[in-house]
């Protein structure tokens, strides 16, 4: 009996363990492979000596990203805790509210905020005729603002795109959690602080962790964001790595930073980890 | 009964769609292609595709000849060429540039086309033919020709330029639009140092460079075909740009004004080819002949308005840009061109080292290396204290 389910267990577990192998396995392979050899597949460590030209653009991509990711906690988390304590009807509506946006194609959004951004856009206008209202009345001087090609935009980018990514597990898991828990620490006597600090918190550590992940990665690698929202200095790794496949021919170098910027994730995470370790060993 | 009626009429339209071509009397029987799938690798907005009322030029193929047109979009020579290398792409008809397609011969990745498919070959123009990149004519049909030059919002800068130099002004620092891509962006500080554009000697891909990080803090943004938008809509006062493309900007922004610059313009055209593994080469011959005919290309000439090596096009009536003097300028405003090669594979290699330096140069990062040791502390912090208190709470029990 034992044996049977085992083998059942293994067979619904196959077509992803196939998919898994083909799609993740192999390639991270080719990268590794690719990280580690020169154009006519010698073993060579150049490329891994290259990338130190490209430290500060890993750095501005990981402050970047981690900036991105922090907004996103600070937006989504209290957003969350409102949407987990609404009525079923309102959740689903909520839900589908942020879900909306992610109907519509990445890049055609990334365009579009391109657009609104822009010095004769729709937002930097509509400011600087505020802007130049004030200055009109007080003679204080504001600079007239500009937004597009700056890091802020390409920050808001990516808190505009990544945004669902985290409120949603952290929802998820606020809603799961339970009730009963709170209501004992609230028998126990601990006021609406000691309740939140306690119990609130150390409850969501998973739903946060999950949502820190997807916000980040994707956030430290991007290209596609960086390209149009950012001007001349903000080149990000991802744009490295995306010129290295697709015009430069370069595909060592372009795996050996790929490499290294998994390497990195992996290790921001592992640290990112540790936070949920503390609180009960939970992964991602 | 019912069903058996409906299946017996299906077959009879069946058999009288295969059979009608027969009838259909080109000069040359291309029936047995009937059913089959030729697969297009083109430029982004770079055909007729029926948008306000023009022809849809594939759909018409299709629907002549029974093929079906898979058609897909690329947006550079480097990624066309690295779809085609990798070889999981299979493409019937590609449209690349001059030195991609020089390059492209060279490595023996490009079928010599049979020419008695192509009978339409006769309407491309004589000055077109017999190229560097295939002096014997025996890979390419011209499909569109161009040149490189300066465009500008006239209401934007103090005096019309003339130079290249223009991109170096500082009176127009932020406003200032440059190629997102190396050769092109080379290209233009080439011109300007008076370079020739194929130059070989890394000295002056040196001094190339040295211009570009000159110009960097000038410009607002590297764009290619997010230029559109943005001079359109006045956000940037000069950029250098494809000539045809001029025209499409005017049509919305009449503020717009075009120049070729007097130091010289890089000259290119963008022919036809098939690649060496190319599943449907007789219909690709098909398609490239089809593109040639009159009307077809007046309506491609007419929709992507770039200039055309088609003796008839320039002649036509339908031909709405018949004598531009933006594409087709007069002897004494031609001004001087060269054309791009393709460059050895260190130059190549060389310049696009170059060109990353350029990307990340002018990052300057001090924020970010605070911040992110600031970020580092605090996480540090962090664990040092949640491991003392755990050693307290050990301690008490």
């Amino acid at each position: 009996m034992k044996n049977k389910s085992s083998l059942m267990t293994r067979l619904a577990g196959a077509p992803y363990i196939v998919w898994a192998i083909i799609f993740i396995i192999v390639p991270l392979c080719m990268v590794a492979y690719y990280a580690f050899t020169d154009k006519s597949g010698a073993f060579t460590f150049d490329n891994m000596l290259d990338i130190g030209k490209y430290t500060d653009t890993i750095v501005l991509s990981v402050w970047l990203g981690l900036l991105a990711t922090v907004i996103c906690l600070v937006i989504a988390y209290p957003l969350a805790m409102i949407m987990a304590n609404k009525g079923p009807k309102k959740q689903s509506t909520m839900t589908m509210i942020i879900m909306l946006p992610m109907w519509m194609n990445f890049l055609l959004r990334t365009y579009s905020w391109m657009t609104i951004l822009e010095d004769n856009g729709l937002l930097t206008t509509t400011i600087n005729s505020v802007v130049d209202g004030i200055n009109k009345l007080t003679q204080w001087g504001i600079e007239p603002i500009h937004l597009i090609n700056t890091r802020g935009a390409v920050v808001l980018g990516m808190v505009y795109n990544f945004l669902p990514y985290m409120i949603l597990p952290i929802y998820t898991v606020m809603l799961k959690s339970d009730r009963s828990l709170i209501e004992a620490a609230q028998d126990l006597g601990g006021n609406k602080f000691d309740v939140f600090k306690n119990v609130t918190v150390p409850l969501s550590v998973p739903g946060v962790v999950s949502g820190f992940t997807m916000v980040f990665v994707p956030s430290v690698s991007t290209f596609y964001i960086s390209q149009k929202l950012g001007g001349t200095g903000t080149t990000l790794i991802g744009d490295i790595i995306e010129t290295q496949f697709q015009t430069a021919y370069n595909y060592n170098l372009g795996a050996s930073l790929s490499f290294v910027l998994m390497i990195l994730i992996f290790i921001c995470l592992a640290v990112m980890n540790k936070f949920s370790d503390d609180d009960g060993g939970v992964v991602i | 009964m019912m069903k058996r009626f409906f299946s017996v009429l299906f077959s009879i339209i069946l058999l009288a769609l295969s059979v009608v071509p027969c009838f259909a009397g080109d000069k040359k029987d291309y029936s047995h292609l009937r059913g089959t799938t030729l697969n297009v690798y083109n430029w982004g907005e770079y055909i007729s595709d029926g948008a306000e009322g023009s022809l849809d030029v594939n759909k018409e193929f299709e629907k002549r000849y029974g093929i079906t047109v898979n058609y897909s979009n690329y947006e550079s020579n480097e990624n066309m060429y690295n779809k085609l290398q990798s070889g999981g792409a299979n493409y019937d008809v590609i449209i690349p540039s001059d030195y991609m397609i020089a390059k492209l011969i060279e490595e023996d990745m490009l079928a010599e086309l049979d020419f008695s498919n192509i009978p339409n070959y006769k309407n491309v123009m004589e000055k077109y033919r017999g190229l560097y990149y295939d002096p014997e004519n025996k890979y390419t049909v011209p499909y569109t020709v161009g040149m490189v030059g300066l465009i500008y919002n006239a209401k934007m800068v103090e005096e019309a330029p003339d130079s290249w130099g223009a991109l170096w002004d500082e009176r127009y620092k932020g406003e200032i639009l440059m190629f997102n891509n190396p050769r092109d962006a080379f290209g233009v500080a080439q011109c300007y140092l008076g370079q020739s554009i194929n130059t070989e000697n890394l000295e002056d891909w040196d001094k190339a460079i040295e211009a570009l990080k000159e110009q960097n803090h000038l410009v607002s943004s590297y764009v290619m075909d997010e230029v559109f938008n943005k001079m359109e809509n006045g956000e940037a006062a000069l950029a250098p740009y494809y000539a045809g493309d001029f025209l499409t900007m005017y049509d919305v922004n009449p503020d717009l004004a075009f120049v070729y610059p007097k130091e010289g313009v890089n000259f290119f055209v963008d022919a036809m080819c098939v690649p060496k593994n190319a599943e449907n080469k007789e219909a690709a011959e098909l398609y490239i002949n089809f593109m040639l005919e009159d009307e077809v290309a007046v309506a491609n000439a007419n929709y992507i308005c770039y200039a055309s090596p088609h003796a008839n096009v320039l002649e036509s009536d339908d031909y709405d840009l018949k004598g531009d003097p933006v594409l087709y300028p007069d002897e004494e405003n031609t001004p001087r061109t060269e054309m791009f090669e393709n460059l050895d594979y260190e130059t190549q290699n060389y310049m696009n080292m170059l060109w990353n330096e350029l990307k990340i140069e002018g990052n300057s990062n001090i924020d970010a290396y605070i911040g992110l040791s600031t970020s580092l502390v605090l996480v540090v912090v962090y664990f040092v204290y949640k491991f003392i208190k755990k050693k307290r709470r050990e301690a008490m029990y």
